[in-house]
């Protein structure tokens, strides 16, 4: 079959109603979100229209500076972590028959959907001090007494590692899937081990791939809202979920809306690298 | 090398599945209580999702939500992603774009586009707009199935379908859409269950006047606890593992996850 | 002894025999083609010689040491693979250096066998060039360098031509017997091309079912094939059926012809004659007789299809000899006893 270009007006039909509906309820409530964010907040109600930057300039708050950098140092971290545990994992379970392949993906995709809410109380359970990991500790002999885990840094970020790394695997799976196994198998025969053919074949040849998926995995953390608030400590909680709190309890859904926006800023240009990254990779 | 993998393996399986195992031996207390290994052994808990009017409520608001969102997401992927494999149109790229942003973006974002959209329409709180806010955050996911189920599609099989005589429209219906179908379904059933564990979206669009499950075990989570949010949580996991395992049985969820090029090699 | 030694080599997948139980002894520096339709176990075969496929049973013996488990790394191999596997993050310098580096040789060194190696298979000066740069069959010559780089005791080939066009693959067929014969390595290479293996080989290998059917120089394998498969599977051939009657005249198609002799205790079996081996005449004594079909003349060489007892018999002739003969023409075939192969049934 040959594509060819629309011709008639009729030929655009089927873009009707995808584009209506996209438009309708994604572009226009993303400016709407954007025109919000100039708006002024109203206590007894949402806001009311207005065009002020004093929402964008309360980011040079400390307060905000140090719920962003700690936002952003969290969601590199839970990168770090997800790419460094999944990239093996990955390459491992390609070379795996198509059988444990199926079984550990339908596995993956049924942690991968778990709400946000679901792992929080998870985890929540698991580092609690009447269900939780310490029991078996005790009963191990390790520990004198069962503790809470939680709040803490640690908790959230295991639970955050925890949600993004079913995300990273998937991620990481076509890549490494269609990787030539016999390119590993090249490096045997010129004298690699395993493991050092994985280390300077397959790690290095996918490198962009590792690059792209580590900003997806960034990007995918930054969005964690309600872990950091079951797991975590106030002084742990993230942009997302300041977001949320000024939306929602505060009321000032302006300022809400002013540092979505600059999540979106943010977001927009580490996908856009990936993007070019991916470019690049394709272009050899 | 084989003992190391499969410690490996182990070790994230384990990893992976350790939070649940507690979430699954909690559920089975036979007291209200929070403890792990359970005491006693109860499935009344299970009992409670159906039983206790407010989770069922809840759960017939999640499965509403999800059924409706999933279909309406699909009605709007199907097009565009054929519309997008049948004809040379570079610019209609920018819906495929504005298709995959809401899932791409952090959600808390699309969430309050959302809040503030229907807040600004004076619709903020109606059930149906959950429903509309699911289907945009979670179109990509058909989007992404149908995209490679068509590009699956050998394109030389619609011209022998023409070369017979069958017109676009009846090349569409005897031959595209049966074996476009299972991409299709899998797209409905990935957005099913991605719309029945969604919680911020559907949060700040009805959260104030509707509970659906996730909301109900946050909010549970919150002024105390019971044993319920726990077998509803394993409850989720088995329905997950369900859907997503039929999937595999029927259909190739390695192609469907991206093991072959988009040509289908 | 100095070269390779396969030892009664079994490989099972499940229920699946892909080898079984083959041996063969390949003196050093011979080149030997493992040649066989797909499936008959001979890309197995080689991979457990490079150790990427454990056998089941049976040893692999190289100059007097038994390698059977020894992992591939520490093999000391080269090998060529179908898909040429050049690692597309490293330049063709860098692929070509690969097994210097990884063993920690100086970086004069790996240079200067760069360019050796380049200058070997006449690429000069494409040390820098980005492998996705190169066409097919500069692609082939860098695998076959970076294979070579430290001069192995063995090179491995898994259908390395397969990817080119026929032109091209014919050069590359007589380029490196050349260099595998400057060289002096002990080669084997896998192959279903039996062009390739007759213009290559020393030693061709003929498998099938996972057995070895026959292994011979080309030439023995052409004229005196093993079995009807050898024969049919390597160039083409004639194959008939002939019998003996009690009193020892021999037959084929019902006609009588001098000069044949079956082995003893035998009364059946086919016979195996190259069509350049038989030829057309009037009907006469001692000749089959049958009926042109069709005749093809291609310039070069004249294929006549004669129809003789139910089956067609090939002929080909040089045009200096051209029988002259028209479709439905009745003439005599001649199968010169000394070209016969009588083969089992």
């Amino acid at each position: 079959m040959r594509r060819e270009a629309p011709k008639t007006i009729t030929d655009y039909t089927p873009l009707f109603f995808p584009g209506l509906m996209l438009v309708v309820f994604f572009v226009v409530p993303f400016s709407t979100m954007i025109v919000v964010s100039f708006f002024k907040r109203d206590p007894a109600g949402f806001y009311t229209p207005d065009f002020v930057i004093d929402n964008y300039a309360r980011f040079l708050s400390v307060f905000f500076g140090s719920v962003l950098g700690f936002s952003l140092m969290l969601a590199v971290m839970v990168a770090i972590c997800c790419v460094a545990i999944a990239f093996p994992f990955t390459y491992l379970l390609s070379r795996c028959s198509r059988r444990v392949q199926t079984l550990w993906l339908v596995g993956l995709l049924s942690v991968l959907s778990l709400s946000e809410v679901i792992i929080g109380f998870a985890w929540s359970t698991l580092f609690s001090r009447t269900a939780g990991i310490t029991n078996l500790f005790v009963a191990m002999g390790l520990m004198e007494g069962p503790v809470a885990l939680l709040p803490s840094f640690w908790a959230v970020l295991t639970g955050m590692v925890y949600q993004a790394l079913p995300y990273t695997i998937l991620v990481l799976y076509p890549a490494l899937v269609r990787l030539d196994p016999t390119l590993l198998e090249a490096a045997r025969t010129l004298g690699a081990s395993p493991l050092r053919a994985f280390f300077n074949v397959v790690t290095p040849a996918l490198r962009n791939t590792i690059v792209a998926t580590l900003i997806m995995v960034f990007v995918f953390a930054l969005g964690s809202y309600l872990l950091p608030q079951i797991l975590g400590r106030p002084q742990h909680w993230t942009l997302s979920v300041l977001i949320t709190d000024q939306a929602i309890y505060q009321s000032n859904m302006p300022f809400a809306a002013a540092m979505a926006v600059f999540l979106v800023l943010i977001s927009l240009a580490l996908v856009g690298m990936t993007l070019l990254v991916g470019r690049k990779e394709n272009a050899l | 090398m084989i003992a190391l993998r499969r410690l490996y393996f182990a070790l994230v399986a384990l990893f992976l599945a350790a939070p649940l195992i507690v979430v699954a031996g909690v559920s089975i207390n036979e007291k209200q209580e929070l403890t792990f290994p359970p005491r006693g052994f109860s499935l009344s808990w299970y009992g409670q999702i159906f039983a206790d009017p407010e989770w069922r409520l809840a759960l017939i608001h999640s499965v509403t939500l999800a059924v409706c969102s999933a279909a309406i997401a699909v009605a709007i992927a199907l097009p565009l992603a054929w519309f997008l494999w049948r004809r040379i149109a570079p610019w209609a790229n920018i819906f495929q774009v504005l298709g995959l942003a809401p899932f791409i973006l952090p959600p808390v974002i699309t969430a309050l586009g959302f809040l503030t959209f229907w807040a600004t329409v004076g619709l903020f709180g109606q059930f149906f707009t959950a429903i509309i806010s699911h289907a945009i955050f979670f179109v990509t996911l058909p989007l992404v199935t149908l995209s490679l189920g068509f590009a699956s599609i050998d394109r030389s099989l619609v011209e022998a379908a023409a070369t017979m005589g069958a017109d676009d429209r009846t090349v569409l219906k005897t031959v595209v859409l049966p074996l476009i179908l299972p991409y299709l379904v899998s797209g409905y059933a990935f957005a099913f269950v991605l719309s029945l564990n969604e919680y911020i979206v559907a949060y700040m669009t009805i959260g104030f006047t509707t509970e659906t499950l996730p909301i109900k075990i946050f909010n549970a989570l919150r002024y105390g606890y019971t044993p319920t949010m726990a077998s509803v949580s394993i409850f989720f996991v088995a329905v997950a593992a369900l859907v997503f395992g039929a999937i595999a049985r029927f259909g190739d969820i390695r192609r469907l996850l991206g093991a072959m090029g988009s040509d289908g090699n | 002894m100095s070269g390779l030694a396969i030892n009664d080599i079994t490989k099972n997948f499940g229920d699946f025999a892909a080898v079984d139980n083959v041996s063969l002894s390949v003196p050093h520096g011979t080149f030997v083609c493992l040649l066989g339709p797909s499936g008959c176990g001979k890309t197995t075969l080689l991979r457990m010689i490079a150790g990427l496929e454990e056998p089941t049973g049976g040893a692999i013996v190289l100059d007097g040491d038994n390698i059977t488990a020894v992992p591939t790394h520490k093999r000391n191999l080269g090998m060529v693979f179908q898909s040429l596997a050049l690692f597309p993050h490293l330049s063709v310098g860098e692929n070509i250096a690969y097994a210097l580096r990884i063993r920690g040789r100086a970086k004069e060194e790996q240079r200067k066998r760069v360019e050796e190696l380049l200058a070997l298979i006449h690429l000069p000066g494409f040390a820098d060039r980005p492998v996705a740069k190169l066409s097919g069959g500069q692609r082939q010559r860098v695998a076959i360098a970076r294979a070579l780089a430290l001069s192995p005791k063995l090179f491995l080939l898994d259908e390395p031509l397969s990817a080119l066009d026929a032109k091209l693959r014919e050069d590359m067929q007589v380029e490196l017997r050349q260099l595998q014969q400057r060289l002096g390595i002990t080669t084997v290479v896998v192959t279903h091309d039996q062009r390739e293996a007759m213009t290559m080989a020393d030693l061709v290998v003929v498998m099938g079912k996972g057995k070895i059917l026959q292994a011979a120089p080309p030439i023995e394998i052409y004229r005196k094939p093993a079995d009807a498969f050898v024969a049919d599977f390597i160039g083409i051939t004639n194959l008939l059926p002939i019998e003996a009657d009690s009193a020892g005249r021999v037959t084929v198609l019902g006609t009588t012809v001098p000069g044949l002799a079956l082995p003893a205790g035998m009364d059946k079996a086919s016979l195996s004659i190259r069509p350049e081996d038989v030829s057309i005449t009037a009907p006469r004594e001692g000749a089959l007789v049958g009926t042109v079909s069709f005749v093809r003349d291609l310039g070069g060489t004249i294929e006549t299809f004669v129809e003789a007892g139910g089956t067609t018999i090939i002929a080909v002739a040089t045009p200096r000899e051209r029988p002259n003969v028209s479709v439905g023409q009745s003439v005599g075939v001649v199968l010169p006893p000394e070209s016969c192969v009588v083969l089992k049934q």
